[in-house]
């Protein structure tokens, strides 16, 4: 099918031509780029959600519970998964594991599951992440559920994409909990303890509300949590729902038996709502963008002046400085003015 | 800048009621460090979820492992879901216990090759390879 055959049945629902274009906008083909060109002007609707946090923590079933109670909303709203699993260094293999978690979604034709590999790319997603949210979002799913890889301390770029982040921990991590907190701590919108049925889920609830309020009172608010705020007692978040700040509140989950979902899921569409009452929504959209504008003209710029240089002039060069003869920046400096 | 090779994606799934899925998992650890990718779904899969899943992850191939002796009447049902869904390209292999005069109808039915156990690993990855790239 071509690019037209393939929109042309999109629009008429076909998950099929959906599964393609996926497909083709993953691999960055010119048909793939030309789709998204097409698309472009139905996104920005949906409601991206990102699930993080280390692996075995349990986000493939919280996405599944979350994806259930989701298409139990009025309206049924439609639900895109995307979930990302690592890809080998040393072979370019992967195994995607994340559906055996989510079985529990067959049979619903209104949840499209997508596995990725991430094919190289470091920070917890894979690089055609954000095109393809783009696609099930001009497909018409209301809300994209975006599972990262396992993710330590810097696996983050979950924050650039998704207008909700869920950061995951699980109890009994102990003293250990500091370190993914350094890095992750910052991005969350929303805390859970799933698996709070283990011992120290109270604890681990604590030490999250401590930390998040160590960090408002260590500095400038506006350093702080992107400006985040605690409020003074956790249970009295709602107070905030309105404000500019958001308060991220600490969720308790078991979510292999379905517990504390609804009230997670909940959570959710409240930081939906207050993204858009304070135009932070906008401001997502607007920032996201830019960074796909940025990245396209780094690329096209990259493939415009490379391709114009004859490898012999670039190995030459290489040769130059692996002789000392010049250092990599002087031969930047002269490819970068080279003339054919 | 060469063209990125185009990765071959598999799924690995188990129908029907056997439990048993080393088999399954030594083939998924195969083809991943032979560079594909590979989807796994778990146990206890109905033609009807194979058939979604691999259309839903637009994958290549669909390598399903039987040991429990249904693959006669499971097999041909994994294949019309296929074609329903329009994935008439998608190669289909069969590895488990499969006895010998069972082939030839599976083979007749659509399924691209039979796998018994004893298979070295590196024969599978061979099959597959070759067959995504003649369908290209």
């Amino acid at each position: 099918m071509n690019p037209q055959d393939l929109l042309s049945a999109l629009g008429k629902g076909s998950r099929f031509a959906l599964s393609r274009i996926l497909s083709l906008v993953e691999a960055d083909t010119p048909q793939g780029r030309e789709l998204l060109d097409a698309l472009h002007a139905h996104t920005g609707r949906a409601h991206k959600i990102g699930i993080t946090g280390p692996s075995g923590s349990g986000k493939s079933t919280l996405v599944s519970g979350m994806a259930r109670a989701l298409r139990q909303l009025p309206g049924h709203p439609r639900v895109a998964i995307l979930a990302v699993d690592p890809t080998s260094p040393f072979t370019g293999g992967a195994i995607l594991g994340d559906r055996v978690r989510m079985a529990d979604l067959n049979g619903d034709e209104g949840v499209f599951i997508r596995s990725l590999a991430t094919r190289g790319a470091l920070g917890g997603l894979s690089d055609r992440t954000e095109a393809l949210a783009q696609v099930f979002d001009a497909a018409g799913y209301d809300f994209i559920l975006i599972e990262t890889v396992g993710a330590g301390q810097s696996e983050v770029e979950i924050v650039k994409l998704a207008h909700t982040v869920i950061v995951v921990d699980v109890p009994g991590l102990g003293d250990d909990i500091q370190s993914i907190k350094a890095g992750i701590l910052e991005i969350a919108d929303v805390f859970v303890i799933n698996k709070a049925d283990h011992p120290g889920a109270s604890e681990s609830q604590h030490h999250l509300q401590t930390m998040i309020q160590l960090g408002f009172h260590a500095g400038d608010p506006q350093a702080s949590h992107h400006g985040q705020r605690f409020a003074q007692s956790p249970a009295e978040p709602e107070e905030d729902r309105t404000s500019p700040n958001w308060v991220p509140a600490v969720l308790l989950t078991v979510a292999n038996r379905t517990e504390g979902i609804d009230a997670l899921v909940t959570e959710v569409l409240a930081h939906g709502a207050w993204l858009r009452q304070t135009g932070a929504w906008q401001a997502k959209d607007e920032e996201a963008i830019r960074r796909e504008i940025e990245k396209l003209l780094l690329a096209e710029l990259w493939k415009n002046q490379i391709g114009s240089i004859p490898t012999a002039v670039f190995d030459e060069q290489i040769r130059l400085a692996t002789e000392r003869k010049c250092s990599p920046g002087q031969v930047v400096q002269y490819l970068l003015t080279y003339n054919c | 800048m060469s063209m990125p090779e185009k990765k071959i994606r598999v799924l690995i799934a188990k129908p029907g009621l056997d439990g048993h899925d080393r088999g399954a998992k030594v083939i998924a650890r195969a083809l991943r460090d032979d560079g594909m990718e590979v989807i796994y779904t778990g146990l206890r899969q109905t033609p009807a979820m194979i058939a979604e899943a691999a259309l839903q992850e637009d994958v290549d191939v669909v390598g399903l492992s039987i040991l429990s002796g249904a693959h006669n009447a499971l097999v041909p049902l994994i294949l019309e879901k296929l074609r329903e869904n329009g994935q008439d390209h998608v190669i289909v292999f069969v590895g488990g216990i499969i006895p010998q005069d069972d082939i030839p109808n599976l083979l007749n039915a659509g399924v691209a090759k039979v796998y018994g156990p004893g298979t070295n690993t590196r024969e599978v990855c061979d099959d597959i390879r070759k067959a995504v790239l003649q369908q290209v």
